[in-house]
């Protein structure tokens, strides 16, 4: 490894050693302020290392990671949710029951994970930062743990995550004794030079599908979703819903994108059929929800799958698409769980629907801004959901993939109903004030604040001007490539 | 760049009100009256200004104005104005100001936002009037939609959630359609002359084999007859007009139904001509159900509001099947009907939102004998309710007029049927105007007549529809210049 191999992978340094430091500094029993301002200083510390190295991209680390624009463009924006999760932890645990210190470690360690998976090229370090993820998360969910529905969640989802790595395991194997590499480019020289796919790749990339499906939560491997969001801690939850499926979500476009798997006709096949279910179950799903948390894991299953459709076309205008709909995603959902953070009391979540009734009257900072992120997950203009969607659009008209595109116009219909009818609960008469006992760090609270006016500052703006970072998005995949 | 001053002086005008309605929550609807007023003097600057040679006949376009927005994806902020977007425009400005004025003492509550939302929802309407982008159009087709919705859904009715959501899941459904159709054509034409854009201009070069064009078409026209709106897609109408306030109802039928229209003059027929042909028999058969079905239900109504939607139904009726006649005096006829149904269905709105606040019903059957309480506002609804039914002298028999004329030269027994749906609409306007205001009184209580602000928002109404009927050639004019 020389030099400059060592400068790319500099961030990642940066941020493994992230754990480390929190570790120390519990060991010597500093308080929570002091670890949450360390790891957010971490965090600042791991983007500017970012920037600082951006001159010697790309570099490949044989055999195992490749850091180019693609990885780096996916671990800054999986970076910036982690910031604000972080931000949104403090005032989040600081009330409640759980000592909140080591919970900062394990969510830098599953932060690694994903921002390994975004720069694998390599079965191992694919199996390597996916399981960094999910152990970490088996944790996270279930951190809460006196609660009642935090020890189901997490045992759930440690027992499906479980099964899935096996099933990813397998599929890897069989791919394997098909190609005889686990390098995805060696992988995609084999599959170039024979004539057409084998059953055994077929069925080895299936059994790979069953695992990414899971985390991205598709359908059929959907049925984790709902349960755990709604018993995991909201911050946790939003880490699933951004930086867990951001990482999956990254790999497998790399994966697909090294072996031109959109050539392949029964693969594509198997992922628009994937593609359609997710989108008609999650919003069909959602339609009669009244917890806002479950409400917002169906509406992430729909979401997946309108992503799907611009994972179809494969070439560069998919990639745009998928990376511009993930920043929207991302950017939303952070907004999302934010409002819910900072309504939840003491003992319970902010989750019953009932309790946002007439919040517009009460509160209309936080009443619009919600408003807002759920227009932008509608897809409605002036919002970056709406030019996320527009974007997925083009490229499912460009590929003249007709049918999943039919879908995703149906399903957006009818998933328009259920975030109206939030949307007309937080415009609705009486009002039900949500209590508040006490406030602690008035500052903590004001940077929350802040951190929800920036956000939605970024949504409205890629929604009306996305000619603001549409070409910082170009740029970055082309390098690289 | 005049044109987009009209936007923004709406936007900035709703903000404006939202926020000094904190402190202030009567300056809001000063405010807002200041922006509307505004608007509508600079487009009648425009009007003195070009109107003159739009008569000559110089150029069909009088203002443009184009910059660079999305430039990756070809998408740039182009709007402009012809005769057609003018009237349209000034008969936005116009029900815009009444809408305001209107609002004055029926909103009560939370009035910040409610003017915010009001002068958004104009923003919306004007953009779509002047958008020359089909993103552009599209953008602001969506941009209507959600402060017309919570105009409805916070000042509404007793039903008003119910309403609310058909009205946005049924508009947006359509514009999804539109959205996809758009998409198609943007692709087509790149791949035909390797510039991608979403310019209306560059995209009617596209050359689209019959099949593709068939399919592209119906997207656009499923959104337009949706808002339009034609008979099997009309059942939001009634709720939506029903259940918002007036001046919601107001801007519904007076603008809100005439995008469709305007979408299929200014889109779908250069568009796509020859596959609007195709289909030309089928849409004025369905616009002569629409007229047929609305006249019937709108007799068969005891809500006055809902009554009054489905005439809306009815009149839209004529406008689907006279611009599918494809002929001059036809279309003609469909642009005096899109101004003064505006007026005169506005109008009535306008007089069941005022027969409300006094009376807290809809029902006609609670209503009766009104005219002897209240004179002057019986000899208005008079007026309107003849206008409404086609009466000569005022706007709308010009109107259907022309159209009739028109579709007669296209098809004989369409006109025929259509011709039917006069005498349907003298009967239920009759029965809505004896039911309400003729017959024995039925309410005891004391009610007063119209006041001033009242007097001064009908007599401009039934000066506008006098003045349509007497010279119809004043709209036609500046619209001629489009063909």
């Amino acid at each position: 490894m020389n030099h400059q191999q060592l400068m790319a992978l500099l961030p990642f340094m940066v941020l493994a050693t992230a754990s480390i430091v929190i570790i120390l500094l519990i060991a010597f029993r500093q308080g929570h302020t002091v670890i949450q301002v360390t790891g957010f200083l971490m965090m600042c510390l791991v983007i500017f290392t970012m920037w600082y190295v951006r001159d010697v991209l790309p570099q490949t680390i044989m055999p195992l990671l490749i850091v180019d624009g693609y990885g780096a463009l996916f671990t800054g924006l999986i970076i910036f949710c982690v910031l604000v999760v972080g931000l949104f932890s403090y005032i989040y645990f600081e009330e409640r029951e759980e000592n909140p210190r080591e919970y900062y470690i394990l969510i830098f360690l599953s932060t690694l994970g994903a921002a390994i998976l975004t720069i694998s090229r390599h079965f191992i370090s694919f199996f390597i930062g996916l399981e960094l993820l999910s152990v970490s998360l088996y944790a996270l969910i279930a951190y809460l743990r006196t609660r009642n529905n935090a020890v189901e969640a997490g045992v759930k989802y440690l027992l499906l995550a479980a099964l899935t790595s096996a099933f990813l395991l397998f599929g890897m194997a069989l791919i394997y004794m098909d190609a005889g590499s686990m390098d995805f480019s060696a992988i995609a020289q084999k599959l170039h030079t024979a004539e057409q796919s084998s059953p055994l790749f077929l069925l080895g990339f299936s059994l790979m599908m069953i695992a990414v499906g899971f985390k991205l939560a598709l359908v059929p491997f959907h049925l984790w979703a709902a349960d755990v969001y709604q018993g995991a801690p909201p911050p946790v939850a939003s880490f699933i819903a951004t930086v867990s499926k951001i990482g999956v979500f990254a790999v497998l476009l790399r994966f697909a994108q090294e072996l031109h798997l959109q050539n392949n006709h029964s693969i594509m096949t198997i992922i628009s059929v994937i593609a359609m279910f997710s989108m008609i179950s999650g919003n069909i799903l959602a339609l009669r929800q009244q917890n806002i948390k479950r409400l917002l894991a169906y509406s992430s299953i729909a979401h997946f799958g309108y992503l799907l459709v611009a994972f179809l076309p494969g070439n560069s205008a998919g990639v745009e698409a998928a990376a511009f709909y993930l920043i929207a995603y991302a950017v939303t959902i952070l907004i999302a769980f934010g409002v819910i953070i900072l309504l939840s009391a003491k003992d319970k979540d902010a989750e019953r629907l009932s309790l946002y009734r007439g919040l517009f009257w009460e509160k209309p900072f936080v009443a619009i801004v919600l408003a807002v992120a759920l227009l932008s997950l509608a897809g409605i203009p002036l919002t970056a959901g709406f030019i996320g969607k527009f974007y997925v659009l083009m490229a499912g008209v460009q590929q003249q993939a007709w049918l999943p595109v039919i879908v995703l116009v149906v399903t957006s219909v009818i998933g328009l109903y259920y975030y109206l009818r939030i949307i007309s609960t937080l415009f609705a008469d009486v009002s039900v004030a949500i209590q508040k006992e006490k406030r602690l760090h008035p500052f903590f609270y004001a940077a929350s604040y802040a951190a929800l006016v920036v956000l939605v500052l970024l949504l409205l703006g890629f929604g009306v001007m996305p000619a603001i970072i549409i070409p910082g998005i170009k740029q970055f995949l082309l390098i690289g490539n | 760049m005049i044109l987009v001053w009209l936007i923004i002086v709406l936007l900035s005008g709703g903000m404006l009100c939202w926020i000094t309605a904190r402190w202030r929550p009567m300056a809001a609807k000063w405010i807002a009256l200041c922006a509307v007023l505004a608007d509508l003097a600079i487009l009648l600057n425009i009007w003195l200004q070009y109107g003159k040679g739009v008569q000559a006949g110089t150029g069909t376009w009088m203002i443009q104005y184009q910059t660079a927005w999305i430039p990756s994806f070809g998408i740039s902020f182009h709007v402009a104005i012809d005769g057609l977007s003018l009237i349209l425009l000034l008969l936005t400005f116009f029900l815009g100001t009444l809408a305001v004025l209107c609002s004055w003492k029926e909103i009560k509550s939370r009035a910040g936002f409610y003017y915010f939302n009001l002068l958004w929802t104009l923003a919306g309407i004007s953009g779509v009037f002047v958008a020359l982008d089909l993103f552009l159009f599209y953008f602001f087709w969506e941009v209507m939609l959600v402060p017309m919705y919570l105009l409805i859904l916070i000042w509404g009715d007793k039903n008003r959630r119910y309403a609310a959501y058909k009205f946005f899941i049924f508009t947006q459904a359509g514009g999804l359609l539109m959205l996809l159709s758009i998409l198609s054509l943007y692709f087509i034409h790149g791949a035909q002359s390797g510039s991608y854009s979403y310019d209306y201009f560059s995209l009617l070069n596209t050359q689209l084999e019959p099949a593709a064009a068939k399919w592209i078409m119906m997207g656009f026209m499923i959104a337009f007859v949706i808002k339009l709106p034609m008979v099997p897609f009309h059942s939001w109408l009634p709720d939506a007009h029903s259940e918002a306030p007036t001046a919601g109802s107001l801007i519904l039928a007076g603008l809100l139904l005439k995008t469709g229209a305007y979408g299929i003059i200014r889109f779908v027929l250069p568009l796509f001509h020859q596959a609007a042909v195709d289909i030309a028999w089928w849409a004025m058969l369905f616009g002569v159900i629409g007229i047929i079905y609305g006249a019937l239900m709108a007799f068969a109504q005891t809500d006055i509001k809902r009554l009054i939607a489905y005439t809306s139904v009815s009149h839209m009726g004529f406008v689907l099947t006279g611009i599918f006649a494809f002929r001059e005096i036809a279309m003609q006829g469909v642009v005096m009907q899109i101004v003064t149904h505006g007026i005169s269905t506005g109008a009535l709105f306008v007089l069941a939102g005022m027969i409300k606040e006094r009376l807290h019903t809809r029902d006609i059957s609670q209503m009766g004998g009104l005219w002897t309480s209240m004179p002057a506002m019986g000899g208005v609804a008079m007026l309107f309710t003849m206008a409404s039914l086609g009466l000569p002298v005022l706007g709308n028999f010009i109107a259907e007029f022309l159209i009739l004329m028109g579709t007669f030269q296209a098809n004989v027994l369409l006109t025929v049927l259509a011709s039917t749906g006069l005498v349907f609409s003298a009967l239920y306007s009759l029965r809505m105007m004896q039911k309400v205001f003729l017959g024995p009184v039925t309410s005891g209580e004391k009610l007063t007549d119209i006041t001033a602000r009242e007097m001064i928002i009908l007599a401009t109404l039934s000066i506008a529809i006098i003045l349509l009927g007497l010279y119809p050639q004043t709209v036609m004019d500046v619209v001629l210049s489009k063909k």
